[in-house]
């Protein structure tokens, strides 16, 4: 007989999502890259909430469903971030074709 | 018991494949040089995250997830790629600053370490923690009368947290128009008046 699956197995493969997208962050010079990882994040913090949201007392599942509202909120977050960044990407490539994130230092003081 | 075990394997089946498309589709987004394959990497990802709310009951977020992430996201991702232009790859194997990776590396793996240490330390309250938190009524699937997942969602949403509800739609009306400002591009004689 094996064991059923636990909510922290899914917190730890969400852990592992959320360090590869915070390396490929740090790495990537594409800013386009850049925030297809943050998407990476967020998606790793909303597997932890539902994860969280969804506990396995046994045979019975105990649900709280705050934790699938707060997936929810994270999502429009995450779509009016896109919407922002990608405008203001467009804005700056249009000017400077070819640009990666260490070419924009413009906002420097 | 025969039926339960098979039910487990096929749990972890479905867990197992799902997480491998999840880190699978991550490492295409971090490996890849062009933006486009990289984006594919990103729809593996997601749906591997949908097969996992799908596996936790989470049916409406999973749909939405389908929907608004592979659908709307990355179609977005990929739209401002063919407009720019940018899908070019990109020369991975040169390394600006020198210790960069290494030290991405080493944050990468800490950070792992502290949430897989802060999962084990947490880890009986995770599985049989079987009370209600204070203020709170513990909810089990008899509790629902045979309520869908969506119906509970939504009755959260609206009776619980309709304050912040409506403040996503302010937030999403400025990001839009925000965005329309940032990008469009001002006639002759129609710029803003502080834009250079």
């Amino acid at each position: 007989m094996i064991a059923a699956i636990e909510p922290s197995w899914y917190l730890i493969v969400s852990a592992l999502l959320f360090s590869i997208g915070a390396f490929g962050l740090l790495v990537r010079r594409n800013p386009l890259v850049m925030f297809m990882c943050i998407e990476l994040m967020l998606n790793a913090a909303n597997l932890t909430f539902v994860a969280v949201a969804t506990k396995f007392v046994g045979n019975d599942v105990v649900r709280d469903i705050n934790g699938q509202t707060a997936v929810f909120f994270v999502l429009v977050v995450a779509a009016a971030e896109v919407v922002v960044g990608l405008g203001i990407l467009v804005s700056i490539l249009r000017r400077r074709p070819g640009a990666n994130a260490d070419d924009l230092a413009e906002l420097k003081g | 018991m025969i039926a339960a075990t098979d039910a487990t394997i096929i749990e972890y089946i479905v867990f197992f494949a799902a997480s491998l498309m999840m880190l699978g589709g991550a490492l295409g987004v971090i490996l890849f040089k062009n933006p486009v394959h990289a984006a594919l990497g990103m729809v593996l990802t997601l749906f591997g995250v949908a097969v996992h709310f799908v596996a936790q009951e989470a049916h409406f977020l999973a749909a939405v997830q389908v929907i608004v992430y592979a659908g709307a996201i990355v179609v977005l991702f990929l739209f401002v790629i063919m407009l720019l232009g940018v899908d070019k790859s990109a020369d991975l194997s040169v390394e600006p600053i020198k210790i960069q990776r290494p030290l991405a590396g080493v944050m990468a793996v800490g950070l792992f370490g502290l949430i897989v240490a802060a999962v084990a330390k947490a880890g009986g309250a995770l599985t049989e923690n079987n009370v209600a938190p204070p203020g709170r009524e513990l909810l089990t699937d008899d509790a629902f009368n045979g309520d869908s997942n969506i119906q509970r969602l939504g009755q959260n949403l609206y009776n619980d947290h309709v304050f912040a509800f409506e403040l996503t739609s302010v937030l999403l009306i400025v990001a839009v128009a925000g965005t329309v400002l940032l990008t469009r591009k001002w006639p002759r004689g129609m710029e803003m008046e502080n834009s250079k």
